[in-house]
This record gives structure tokens, sequence and C-alpha cells, in this order.
């Protein structure tokens, strides 16, 4: 009796993790959906003005800085945190990994509010001073967000470059590569689609954030022409307007909620495809 | 006779544990030289301080020296690389690169820098016709190799290490996970092979050891306990010990 208890006690439990995404995505399309067919998906989508007060819901401006910062955020992250993935499973010795894992799992436990304190206190500054334009900008969110998705991409790709057979190395070594050459030509290659995973998520991760961007992105209602450009992403655009949003106001941002689900589902299972693609 | 690889008061430690102790013996050319002994007596760390590969273990201490032609390959300063082309080595499970077959072979040569697609096959062929490999492979040699069966990818290792053009070529326990059809296949080829090269099999299984090297040793417990002339060592052994693990008393 008891053994039964337990068993569908913790059934319960472990549904209900499965109840509240579900909740959320029923939400989400409950409350965005209504707009889409009222305004036009072509004019949400498509359309570059956002004044929601006045019936125009274009968050095509959004969509793209969204995009942007995320590219950004790889390009500054992906071939940083490859490299460090490279070096803790390659060459640094047992103390330097002992001293090195921990930061960085310090690292992803930081409150992405003291990133945006941070960006604000020192990058957009610098940035002004060195780059010119106001400061908050698509550089600056680009560089905030590369550090922030550093754990995501340095510990997934190490799983992947440590997952490949020690054999591997042994059989390229052996047959006069130098320790480099094995590295670029047998274990990345066959560690490739975790590789991939991890800039996948940790796009997902870029795409998702929102308080760090709010304070370094400046938060301007247009697309971005240059990376010295304030821009608002979709998480921002939610973050900053749902407090005093009413009537199709807050329709739109629900709708805005709408597009960023999709994007990130679609990221998701990219990732998902790649990790099983690997193993 | 003519000595390829001389050994001279070897000791390993890894750590405080040590694993080889005082080993001297010289290796001939143009011989298939045997070592065998239980597990754990220090075979495979031999084998692995002759091309160097030992030195990606962590906290190793290397003593005495080993002459390779004549050059110490412990105390000066030898370029690993070039010493991993003159050693070849064939590991004891078969590790082909998640390539194709004729990717894997030519991917020492290319790393030496041949580019030329025709020089590439030559050498394929080559390294393939060596291994006994090529009448089996001529129509697959785009397949995957890790389609291939264990016997074929151990000759497949074979002839990736042939393709470097070694001197030395050292095999590691190469059939100890074989079918005795490709074990046969492996032997043949060795016995083929050492009219060109120096080959030093290290082996559990001792009639293996008897059916095809020319010099065999004995190792126990990180000792060299006897070295000789196989046929010597397999009918008047020296040391009771070597008697006693020829004749299956234990190991």
């Amino acid at each position: 009796m008891k053994e039964y208890f337990v068993k569908y006690m913790l059934m319960a439990f472990a549904l209900s993790s499965l109840f509240f995404l579900f909740l959320i995505f029923i939400f989400i399309l409950f409350e965005g959906l209504p707009l889409f067919h009222k305004a036009g998906l072509k004019h949400i989508i498509l359309g570059s003005k956002w004044a929601p007060t006045k019936g125009s819901f274009g968050i095509f401006p959004m969509i793209i800085s969204s995009f942007l910062v995320t590219f950004g955020a790889l390009i500054i992250g992906g071939p940083m945190g490859l490299s460090c993935a490279i070096y803790l499973s390659e060459y640094s010795g047992k103390r330097m990994k002992m001293f090195l894992k921990p930061a960085l799992e310090l690292l992803a436990g930081i409150p992405s509010v003291v990133y945006g304190f941070l960006g604000v206190v020192y990058i957009v500054p610098l940035v002004r001073d060195y780059f010119g334009g106001p400061g908050f900008s698509l550089l600056s969110t680009s560089l905030i967000l590369g550090v922030m998705i550093l754990p995501t991409v340095i510990s997934i790709s190490f799983d992947a470059l440590m997952s490949v057979p020690k054999t591997y190395r042994e059989g390229s070594l052996a047959m006069g590569a130098t320790k480099w050459q094995t590295i670029y030509k047998v274990v990345v290659p066959s560690a490739k689609s975790g590789i991939l995973a991890s800039f996948i998520l940790g796009m997902g991760r870029a795409i998702g954030e929102t308080m760090a961007v709010i304070m370094v992105a400046g938060n301007a209602l247009r697309t971005p022409l240059s990376i010295l450009d304030p821009l608002r992403t979709l998480t921002s655009n939610i973050a900053l307007e749902l407090a005093y949003a009413s009537g199709d106001h807050r329709l739109g941002l629900f709708s805005t909620g709408v597009v960023l689900l999709i994007i990130i589902m679609i990221l998701n299972y990219i990732a998902n495809f790649g990790i099983k693609k690997g193993s | 006779m003519k000595a390829k690889i001389t050994v001279k008061d070897l000791e390993v430690f890894f750590d405080k544990n040590q694993v080889l102790r005082g080993i001297n013996l010289s290796i001939n050319k143009n011989m298939i030289t045997g070592i065998m002994g239980p597990a754990g007596s220090g075979k495979s760390t031999f084998i692995s301080i002759l091309n160097k590969m030992l030195e990606f273990e962590d906290n190793v201490t290397i003593k005495g020296n080993v002459y390779i032609d004549g050059v110490d390959i412990i105390n000066s300063d030898v370029d690993q690389v070039e010493l991993r082309r003159k050693v070849g080595t064939v590991f004891a499970v078969p590790i082909p690169l998640p390539r194709s077959v004729f990717e894997n072979i030519a991917y020492g040569p290319r790393l030496k820098g041949i580019k030329d697609r025709d020089e590439l096959f030559t050498i394929v062929k080559e390294s393939l016709e060596k291994a006994f490999l090529w009448d089996e492979m001529k129509d697959r040699l785009n397949t995957s190799a890790l389609k291939l069966s264990g016997g074929q990818q151990q000759r497949l290792c074979l002839a990736r290490t042939l393709a470097l053009k070694p001197e030395i070529i050292l095999l590691d326990e190469p059939c100890s996970g074989l079918d005795p059809i490709s074990t046969a296949k492996i032997e043949d080829a060795l016995s083929d092979l050492k009219k060109e090269y120096t080959i030093i099999l290290v082996s559990n299984n001792t009639k293996q050891i008897a059916r095809i090297t020319d010099y065999s040793a004995f190792f126990y417990m990180g000792n060299l306990i006897e070295y000789g002339p196989t046929e010597k060592v397999f009918t008047y052994p020296a040391n009771k010990k070597t008697e006693d693990y020829i004749s299956g008393k234990f190991g």
C-alpha cells in the first residue's frame, strides 16, 4: 500500500512540471493569439511601428534586435567558450580543472541584474568613450550576453569533448599528429554535434535574457542600423510595459510573448536534434 | 645481427609506485620480438616508453636510457612527432578514426604534408597490401572504417601505421579481441613484414609468442625475468617463473 502511494505521489510531482509547461503555453497562446486575429499576422510580425495605444503593434524591430543581440552574444561567447572548453578538456591539469570548473558554475549562478549593473557601470561608458554613440547599444548588450552564455557553452561543449574516446586521441597521436592537429582534426570534429548544441542552447539563453538587456540596451523603439545604436528586444518589451498596459496594449505584449516562445522552441528543438544525432 | 633498440637500467614510476624495475635489453633489427607477462607486469608501459606516449600520463617519472639507432630518446631532446612516425603503434582495441577507410590511412601521410591524390592513393594501396587487406578493401575505400569487422579494423590500423613508413612497429596485444581466423591473418602479415621492419609484439597469448616471434622477453611485476631467442626461452627457460608462466601455471 505504502509503495503504491509513494509511486503515485512521485508520479504526480513528476507530471506537474509537464503540467506547468502546458499551462504556460495555453496561457500565452490564449492571451496572445486574439490580437493576431484582430490586427493580422503580417501587421504584427513585419510592422515596424510599435504604438500599442494607437493601434500599431509592429514588433519587427524587436525581432531583429533579439536576433542581433543573440548572434552578437554568440560571436563573442562562442569562440571564447569553445576555447575554454578545449583548454579544460585537453590541456589543463587536474589542479587547474578543480579551480576552473567551480568558478564557471559560480559564473552561471550570478543573478542577471548583477551583469546588467556591471554593464551599466563599466561597459556602457567604455563603449561610449571609445566607440562613440550613447553607449547603450547592440555592442554593449552583446558583450554582456556573450559573457552570460559562457557557462552554458563551456559546460556543454566540455562534456561533448570529454565524451570523445581517449583511444581516438591516442590513435591520432600515434600516427604522428601533434596535440593541436589531433584536437582540430579528430577531437573537435567528433564532438561537433555537442558543440553545436552548446551554441544553440547558449543562443536560447541569450534570446530569453531580460534584466541585463534592459539595463544596457537603451530600449529604443527602432531597428538598430549600427552596432552602436540602442535597441529593444522582445523580452525587454514585455518586461518594460506590462506593468501599465491594458486592453489591446496588453494583448500586444502577449503576442510578443508568442513570437518569443516560438523562437525559443525552434532553438531547443534544433539543439535536441543536434545532441541526438551526435550520440 | 644488429641492435635497433637498446634499453639500459630503465625504471618507471607512477607517483611513488614503481612499475618497471631496472630493465636492460637490446632488440634486434628485422625480427619480431615478443613481450609476454601477466597483467600488470609492465609490458604496455614498456612499449609506451618507446613511442613516448607515456608522457601524456600525469605524474610519471622515467629513469635510465633508451637508445633507438644510438639516440637516447629519454634524455635527449627528441621531436615526439618525428619519433612517432619512426615508431608506429597498433593498439589492443582497433580504433579507426570515424572516417572512411581511405582517409584513415591517408591521415598520417597528409599530416606529413603529402597532398597529391595519386601519391596518397599509392601509399594507401601499398599499406593495405602489406596488411593483407587490399583484396577486401579495394572496392570499399570510401566506406566508413567503423563499419568494418573487428579483424578488418585491426588490419586497417596496421595498414595506417605502415602508411607512416615507420622503422619500428609496436603492437600492444593486437589480437586480444579477435577470432582465430583474423588472428592468423595478422600473424601472416607480421611474419611477412619483419623483412622490412623491426617488430615488437606484446601479447598475453604465449602460443602466439611461440609461433611467430624470434626473440622473447618475459616481464613479471615490473622486472625483466628472462630474455633470449624464443626457441630457447620456450624449450629451456632459465627461470622457474618463466617456465610456470609458459606452461600456464599462472597468469
